[in-house]
């Protein structure tokens, strides 16, 4: 059917590309050899137990990452639109739990049995909120663009950014906002200078059930399926009476409740939030979401866990000025030499 | 009153008029050939009738009832069902889910596990594919899955656009015999093909698609022995 037709001899002008953009990768190489020289001497230099305990802390942040990349991915996957304000969505988890705690009476220095309870719910009720506001962003501000240029509903989805920000701004103000610190000191010890506490346990912990679930949810449900059909070819969803409407808004639902159950694991870890905390995690999370493959989900689970480990490393080791830098690094690396992604697709399109 | 029936149909593509007051019908046993060189509008009035498409004028009857803001994915749950041109599967779920997909609109079990095997028992390939990606089967097996996939809706009306297209003879032969059967066993089939003569050797009824109009229409029989559709489209 579509077989490749041979490939026409190389020109000399194609020849000359090949040969620039050999020598751009050899530089390149070059530049990666000598960082990562560097950083194994520093990592030799401090030892294993340091190592394994940055690891840990990776691996929490990545957690978050993670939840957070899954619903670009998702999104992503179903729409091809970049949902700038989904960074948003995970701050506005974080803000829904700080206003919901002391309505629960929760305060700091409780014993965890008394503040368990109220924190599911707490946990339960910022997901169906996020999942809410981003449906509705979803039914105002992008359905009504699904068939204009793709430029528009990418602007308005920068427009919606600020304006969650701005909405956050007006309501808890500019500054950093303390966020109860409520899960116990305990740690265990994992090795000589390696501990993991009880909040990395509950950060990954959070992490890896929505992922299980969500995963069984895609792979095996009939709506789930659905949401697959409808990223692969959305009119012939429709033509299998797949209501392409519906399984979007789903999308976002799901894609907003993971990203706002990250922001309230972010606050039980970090003790602190502040309105434009999702541009930069967001910004972190999308790179997860590339690195991993963008549109799918194990991918961007990947890329979540990997992007909290450069950070880790990065703020570990050298320091977390660096760690931009060293991420969006990462992010121009993945698109120049695999721009699929590390689960990117390996089946044709058609 | 036929099972199908559209009235004075006009669809415009911006302002493209694809579709200029097409009327046809499709009876309760019936198979009807859309025959038409390319561009004609087979594939826009196929999308028409299953709610891809709306029309600027005119309307659908299906079963005695207007489909005019019927959404798509209610269509199928009518009973219209339309395997798309160029296949249309979905190319990273195995043919086992492509061919579920296909009873996405039904809830009944085991009507579903039946139809199931009757695919299976038509296209004995596919089940040796169960597991593997639509998007790596060949070009004949994914027209197998095409139509398996449309049968798994048990459609009151089945839609196909150009089943036969790039495939080997043999094969062609073994789909148009699936289709006769299918027809044989009760669901009529609105059939749109650049194979003209296979087509109107089946068709029971025909109509010939130009620029957007219905320039001709007779019984199979009546279009294959007509000069200027031999002309025309047989390549006689
Ligand atoms: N998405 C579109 N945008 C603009 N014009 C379109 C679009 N799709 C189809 N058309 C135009 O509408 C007319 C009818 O197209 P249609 O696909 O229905 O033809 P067809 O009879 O199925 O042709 P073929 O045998 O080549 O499949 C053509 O002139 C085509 O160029
Ligand atoms: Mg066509």
């Amino acid at each position: 059917m579509e077989r490749p037709i041979a490939a026409p001899r190389a020109t000399p002008i194609r020849l000359r590309g090949l040969v620039s953009s050999r020598v751009v990768n050899t530089i390149v190489l070059v530049l990666v050899a000598v960082v990562g020289v560097l950083v194994i001497a520093r990592i030799w230099h401090r030892g294993p137990g340091y190592f394994a305990q940055i690891l840990v802390y990776g691996v929490a942040n990545g957690s978050i990452y993670a939840l957070i990349a899954i619903g670009y991915t998702m999104v992503y996957g179903i729409i091809e639109l970049i949902n700038f304000a989904h960074g948003d969505v995970f701050t506005l988890g974080g803000f829904v739990a700080l206003a919901l705690l002391p309505m629960f009476g929760v305060k700091e220095g409780q014993p965890t049995s008394a503040v368990i309870l109220p924190l599911l719910i707490t946990l339960v009720v910022s997901m169906l909120f996020c999942g809410g506001v981003n449906v509705l962003i979803e039914r105002i501000a992008y359905r009504p663009l699904r068939h204009a240029p793709r430029l528009a509903p990418l602007i308005t989805a920068v427009g919606m950014s600020f304006t969650l920000e701005g909405i956050m701004f007006l309501w808890r103000g500019p500054f950093f906002l303390h966020f109860p610190d409520l899960l116990p000191r305990a740690r265990i010890v994992l090795g000589p200078d390696t501990t993991i506490g009880a909040k990395e346990l509950t950060v990954i912990g959070v992490a890896v059930v929505l992922t299980i679930v969500l995963s069984l949810f895609v792979e095996r449900s009939k709506l789930g399926k659905a949401m697959r059909a409808t990223a692969q070819d959305r009119d012939a969803a429709q033509l299998m009476g797949i209501d392409i409407n519906t399984t979007i808004a789903l999308t976002f639902f799901i894609g907003a409740a993971l990203a706002g159950a990250g922001g309230v694991v972010f606050g039980l870890y970090f003790n602190s939030l502040s309105f434009d905390l999702g541009f930069s995690a967001g910004l972190f999370a999308f790179t997860a979401a590339v690195l991993g493959g963008i549109g799918n989900i194990y991918g961007a689970a990947i890329g979540g866990l990997l992007i909290g480990m450069v950070q880790s490393f990065s703020d570990g080791y050298f320091d977390s000025t660096w760690t931009q830098v060293v991420i969006f690094a990462v992010l121009i690396l993945v698109l120049v030499f695999r721009p699929t992604g590390i689960l990117g697709m390996r089946v044709p399109e058609k | 009153m036929a099972l199908l029936e559209l009235h004075g149909i006009d669809v415009f593509y911006g302002r493209v008029q694809a579709l200029r007051g097409i009327s046809l019908e499709l009876g309760a046993k019936e198979i009807v050939a859309l025959i038409g060189s390319n561009g004609a509008g087979k594939t826009t009035t196929l999308r028409t009738i299953s709610g891809l498409m709306h029309p600027a004028h005119g309307s659908v009857v299906f079963d005695g009832k207007p489909l005019t803001g019927v959404p798509a994915h209610r269509i199928v749950s009518l009973g219209i069902c339309h395997a798309p041109e160029g296949r249309r599967l979905f190319p990273r779920m195995p043919v086992i889910d492509n061919l579920y997909l296909g009873a996405y609109a039904r809830n009944d079990r085991p009507g579903i596990a039946a139809d199931l095997e009757r695919v299976f028992t038509l296209f004995p390939r596919l089940q040796e594919r169960r597991a593997q990606l639509a998007g790596t089967l060949s070009g004949g097996e994914q027209q197998m899955l095409a139509i398996g996939r449309a049968l798994m809706a048990r459609p009151k009306v089945l839609m196909l656009d150009e089943p036969s297209l790039g495939l080997a003879p043999i094969l062609v032969q073994l789909i148009f015999q699936v289709l006769q059967e299918i027809n044989a066993q009760g669901t009529p089939i609105l059939l749109v093909e650049q194979n003209a003569t296979k087509a109107l050797e089946i068709a029971h009824r025909a109509y010939v698609l130009e620029t957007g109009n219905i320039v001709m229409s007779g019984t199979g029989q009546e279009l294959l022995q007509s000069t200027e559709v031999q002309k025309a489209y047989l390549g006689v």
